[in-house]
């Protein structure tokens, strides 16, 4: 047991490293799904946003590296507003034409980036003061991972408490569970809805920004954290933080884990987890942890 | 009577196509085709059973491979290919698919796009079978019939995918008459209702995609025989993308439709986006974006839907 532990203990970490990787994604993703019913099928677009500004603009120094994720921040804004404003004046006509509507948005982001930065994987430095290795338990290990694991805990956390806990949250909260509702007291819903969807749009992009050393930037890279993003929401249920995180740590699991155990499998792995979760809990992870 | 007209001048002109046109043209009206049966595959769920889907590119891919292992292996026979293509298709959106049908909506989309995905990274992986991203090439030329020769030429290949065509988009026209494609619209239109009046809905749902999943093998057969190569690049993100992309441009719902909106997007791609430099992936995207904004019911909507003001006068009368 202890010795299963200690070959795997890598992988195991790698799966919480890529797990909070995609809750960055995910919970914007889930969280526009849950108040307006959008399939945001440029998510994965964001992500890419952010992972450039860290390839284009870090040079191993901090300078640089701020630079990075300020600048994949707002343009990750700029993007989840533009999207909120093409989206909006479709709601009355059904998810099928918001889904086209972002999947063709995310074609043209796709080939756009193609063009500035060329159709290669592009390899990130992280900041140099972080680029060595470090030691746990006998196991070199990349510290910009560790690091990474840290922040975006932190990250999570502050998503989550931010979410659950603030006025703001239960805002946001109501205009998941009732629009109708909410708008009815007064709150002007879709200011709601414009600022969740660029609050999303910038956590892809910070995600995208401290992610590229991790996961690096190239052609096919959204349609993969996208797909990835969309299981994590379906196994941990929609519209919902907890679950997001639920389903992203247990997808990160899954993807390294899992893969590294069973090889042969590998790519019908995440199909199984989804099916296993389905199975057992139709609402997705999220009603584990839910009373009601 | 005008639809029939309609019918009659579209096969005219298609029977016309390979005394008319090149090599290379010909071979595009054959990708047509292809993608006409994938788009009416897609159609059946997104528009008629209003299941939207992203993801028969994997039966595609399924019943590609199929098909092309049965060239290499046990006939070069082309009905039995696509008849075993179809199988595989139905058999794998069997497994697959009641994960996905307990889903409505954009929960559906997204259980499909999975489903899409794993097919792609899983035929990329499985080596022995597929031979992975390097492809399967060396599939014999396709024998129409028994005791005709086997079909090199361009033209001939295109009068076998058309004669398939033709005989599955019958089968779906006839499918849609029949009692179980009413209940598959009354799926879309009022599930609730149905359920009331004692129909197992999600029955129905899983019968429809495996039906939609057999479509789409067949349709991955005619492109295994037409292309004589297939890769994992066909069962990827982009042959689902284009495939709801026809359905839309079409106009949801609409059979023929989604055949001409297969034509569009075929031709945008690979003539136009051809002298765009490999842009291509561009043009498609702007093509969404455009049809969403500008044909909201598709071109089988015509031009009614631009006339605004008398739609909602009728609403009012």
């Amino acid at each position: 047991m202890l010795d299963w532990f200690d070959t795997n203990l890598v992988s195991m970490v790698d799966g919480v490293a890529y797990g909070l990787l995609l809750f960055t994604l995910a919970v914007g993703l889930s969280l526009v799904f849950g108040m307006m019913d959008v399939l945001n099928l440029a998510h994965g677009s964001l992500y890419l946003v952010g992972a450039f500004a860290a390839y284009a603009l870090s040079d191993g120094s901090w300078l640089g590296f701020a630079l990075a994720i300020g600048v994949g921040m707002v343009a990750g804004i700029f993007g989840g507003g533009l999207l909120a404003a093409m989206t909006a004046p479709l709601s009355g006509r059904g998810h099928l034409d918001q889904a086209a509507l972002t999947l063709g948005v995310s074609l043209i982001a796709a080939e756009v980036m193609v063009m500035i930065f060329g159709a290669e994987v592009v390899p990130t430095q992280p900041p140099d003061a972080l680029a060595g290795s470090a030691s746990i338990l006998g196991h070199r290990y990349p510290v910009y991972r560790l690091v990474f694991i840290a922040v975006a805990g932190l990250l999570a956390v502050g998503v989550y408490v931010a979410f659950e806990r603030s006025s703001l949250g239960a805002l946001v909260r109501a205009t998941v569970a009732d629009r109708d509702m909410v708008r009815a007291m007064g709150v002007d819903t879709r200011l709601v809805l414009f600022g969740v969807f660029a609050f999303g749009a910038a956590l892809a992009a910070l995600g995208g920004a401290l992610g590229a050393p991790i996961l690096a930037p190239g052609p096919g890279v959204d349609e993969n954290v996208l797909v990835l993003s969309l299981v994590v929401i379906v196994i941990g249920g929609l519209g919902s933080v907890k679950g997001a995180l639920l389903g992203a740590l247990v997808i990160g699991q899954v993807q390294t884990l899992g893969v590294a155990l069973l090889p042969t499998y590998a790519p019908f792995l995440l199909f199984g987890a989804m099916l296993v979760v389905l199975a057992w809990r139709p609402q997705g992870l999220a009603s584990l942890v839910t009373r009601s | 009577m005008r639809g029939r007209i309609g019918y009659i001048v579209a096969l005219l002109a298609l029977l016309s196509v390979p005394w008319v046109m090149g090599p290379y043209a010909v071979a595009t009206v054959s990708k047509i085709l292809v993608f006409a049966v994938l788009a009416m595959s897609v159609n059946l769920l997104t528009g008629v059973s209003g299941l939207p889907t992203l993801g028969q590119s994997a039966y595609f891919g399924v019943g590609a491979y199929a098909g092309a292992l049965t060239a290499i292996h046990l006939t070069d026979l082309g009905p039995a290919q696509v008849v075993i293509a179809a199988l595989a298709g139905a058999v794998a959106a069997a497994l697959t698919g009641p994960v996905a049908v307990r889903a409505r909506g954009v929960p559906f989309l997204m259980i499909t796009l999975a489903i899409g995905e794993i097919a792609y990274s899983a035929a990329g992986r499985l080596d022995s079978v597929t031979h992975g991203t390097d492809g399967l090439s060396g599939i014999p030329p396709v024998v129409a019939a028994p005791g005709l020769a086997p079909t090199v030429n361009e033209g001939l290949v295109f009068y076998y995918v058309l004669a398939v065509f033709l005989v599955l988009f019958g089968a779906v026209a006839l499918l849609l008459r029949s009692p179980f494609g009413l209940t598959l619209r009354g799926l879309r239109d009022n599930e609730a209702r149905l359920k009331a009046v004692g129909y197992h809905t999600t029955a129905y749902a899983l019968v429809g995609y495996v039906i939609a999943g057999a479509i789409a093998g067949a349709a991955g057969s005619l492109w295994a025989s037409a292309q004589r190569f297939v890769a994992p690049g066909d069962l990827g993100f982009e042959v689902a993308a284009l495939a709801l992309l026809a359905v839309i441009v079409g106009g949801v719902g609409s059979m023929w439709g989604a055949c001409l909106g297969a034509a569009v997007v075929i031709v945008a791609r690979d003539y136009i986006g051809a002298n765009l430099s490999g842009h291509g992936p561009l043009l498609l995207g702007v093509l969404f974006v455009a049809a969403v904004y500008l044909l909201p019911r598709g071109i089988s909507g015509g031009l009614r839907q631009w006339r605004r003001p008398a739609r909602k006068q009728e609403v009012a009368a």
